[in-house]
């Protein structure tokens, strides 16, 4: 074991878990401000980088393309929105409906090939993987960074407004938020919208990252967005109380994530078991909150 | 004005556990009564108050609301009209938002909500002082999580919500029951007070007879989906006890439950 590799991997598996950080941030939205788990991501984290390289293929803008994606990503959140509230289906299943009609769609979108590349010497693109060494304006991890300090911004806007508050309310007490005066099936649609919406601009970013969009791209991605979220809520859960602040930490969690599973790779681990340990280990971290209520059983409600 | 006419609701039709829970009921309040209500458990006081809410739909009849018909209209459109306040204390209040937040969101209930900052500075002061009435010391702890209360103090602070943008119509559904004896004067006392102050139509559910007469200037008795008392005005101020429980024997031909007897 050559500790030079590891670290040589290092900025690249800071960046990737910067971008997948974004994706985390919009899997936070759902789960812990909505509180529902939202199966969606999954497709949505091809469909954005479907939409943003079939773009740039055809010669649009760049920020056109971006802008696109984030676009396809609400409509997927809205369709998943619609299922769940106008139709009745419950949450994980809706998410998991439009996942897999998502499949499809992605398909369609990339002319019916699982992956499409891009070229990084025709195509001007934001990020590449290629530039994870160098020092200047172009490295990934700068300009992640960047991207992800707007992005808290404006999500620390909008849940401080009126309807972001109504969003809150909607996840934290439904009854109460109907009392007061919310529809709740629009909040829920909003919510998804946004956070699909996030995932998709992480999805645009990780393909021209990659310089490539693979259908596959987002399989098993809600898992690796609550690992992040997981992660930042036992790391810095005590510390960050305020809105910004936690999102921040999400995406640190999914930097966390990102260099945890480098070490694990580069201690010698078969890539292909990778999907199974992020499962079991957000399965533990899942229960831990329910084996401590067990512990505390009794206690006076309200 | 409230006026409910002729509302029935069958929960579960056609099945084992088909359950009438309202008969036709009608009922004409004025602006400014305070109707507290008794009944046994299955009566349908909870369900009459659900109804004009709206959480369902039902199944015949028309409710109206201060000259508007809103039979028809879902819970949350309802919520223009009503203050609400339930029997459990979580449910009134978002336990992971602040006290502030939680007060901003009452104050806008009804309101369209938009991209406008939730909660502006001058409405924290306007909250602090009506914390302050409460006499519960929440005015000084604004942004604290309402999860951090007691469930007196979140009682209270749902009837202050309910109360915050003055409704048309306030249900207290069995409020303060969740709570023990002494809390439950306190908030029962605050709720009669900011009801009498603001002079607000009310609809108070309650097990407890005594605080059924000691409130309000009009009774209502339910059973078995119906209303089989009315008492108004002095007639109410002369009631006793006694006298309940025989016009409850007397009318619906029954034995009084036991939780209506422990009363």
């Amino acid at each position: 074991m050559n500790i030079g590799s590891l670290i040589s991997a290092l900025p690249g598996a800071v960046a990737q878990g910067l971008i997948w950080g974004i994706m985390a941030i919009g899997v936070y939205l759902t789960y812990k401000v909505l509180d529902i788990a939202d199966l969606t991501v999954d497709g949505t984290m091809a469909t954005g980088g479907a939409v943003c390289v079939m773009m740039l293929l055809n010669g649009a803008n760049l920020w056109l393309a971006i802008l696109c994606a984030v676009l396809a990503g609400m409509i997927a959140g809205l369709v998943t929105g619609i299922f769940h509230t106008a139709m009745g289906i419950p949450a994980i299943l809706a998410g998991i409906l439009t996942q897999l009609s998502l499949y499809s769609v992605n398909l369609a979108i990339m002319g019916f090939k699982a992956n499409q590349g891009i070229n990084f010497r025709t195509t001007r693109i934001l990020i590449s993987s290629r530039n994870v060494k160098v020092i200047g304006f172009e490295n990934p991890i700068f300009i992640m960074i960047i991207v992800t300090a707007l992005l808290i911004g404006v999500l620390y806007w909008f849940f401080g407004t009126e309807l972001g508050a109504s969003l809150r309310a909607t996840g934290s007490n439904e009854h109460m938020a109907r009392a007061q005066g919310i529809n709740v099936n629009v909040s829920k649609i909003i919510g998804l919208m946004i956070s699909n919406g996030i995932v998709a601009l992480s999805s645009a970013l990780y393909s021209q990252y990659q310089g490539a969009v693979d259908v596959n791209m987002g399989r098993g991605g809600i898992v690796i967005g609550l690992a992040a979220v997981i992660i930042s809520s036992v790391i810095f859960g005590k510390i960050f109380h305020n809105f910004a602040l936690k999102l921040m930490g999400v995406s640190l969690g999914a930097v966390i994530y990102y260099i945890v599973i480098q070490i694990v790779l580069w201690m010698g681990l078969n890539t292909n078991m990778l999907k199974l340990l992020s499962a079991l280990v957000v399965a533990v971290f899942l229960a831990i909150p329910y084996w401590k209520g067990k512990f505390t059983k009794g206690a006076r409600h309200a | 004005m409230l006026d409910l006419i002729n509302i029935s609701k069958t929960f579960n039709p056609n099945t084992i556990n088909q359950k009438v829970a309202l008969d036709g009921v009608s009922l004409h309040l004025d602006d400014g009564d305070f109707v507290t209500m008794i009944g046994s458990n299955g009566a349908g006081k909870s369900t009459l108050l659900n109804a004009i809410a709206g959480e369902w739909p039902v199944d015949s009849g028309r409710i109206i609301i201060d000259g508007n018909d809103v039979t028809g209209l879902s819970e949350h459109k309802r919520a223009l009209w009503l203050g609400r306040v339930f029997q459990d204390p979580r449910l009134g209040t978002a336990a992971t938002m602040q006290i502030i937040e939680n007060l901003a969101l009452a104050k806008r209930r009804g309101q369209k909500r938009g991209l406008k900052i939730g909660v502006t500075k001058a409405e924290k002061d306007e909250y602090r002082e009506q914390l302050a009435t409460l006499g519960l010391g929440l005015e000084d702890r604004l942004t604290e999580k309402v999860g951090l209360l007691s469930g007196g103090q979140r009682q209270a602070l749902t009837l202050l919500m309910a109360t915050l943008k003055k409704p048309k119509l306030l249900l207290l559904d069995e409020h303060t029951a969740a709570l023990d004896p002494r809390t439950a004067q306190k908030v029962l006392t605050l709720s009669d007070q900011i009801v009498t102050e603001n002079k607000l139509m009310t609809m108070m559910v309650t097990h407890n007879m005594k605080d059924a007469i000691r409130y309000g200037n009009r009774l209502i008795m339910m059973n078995a989906g119906h209303i089989i008392l009315d008492i108004k005005g002095e007639e109410k101020q002369k009631l006793t006890v006694t006298d309940l429980m025989e016009q409850f024997v007397k009318t619906s031909g029954e034995e009084l439950s036991d939780r209506a007897l422990l009363s």
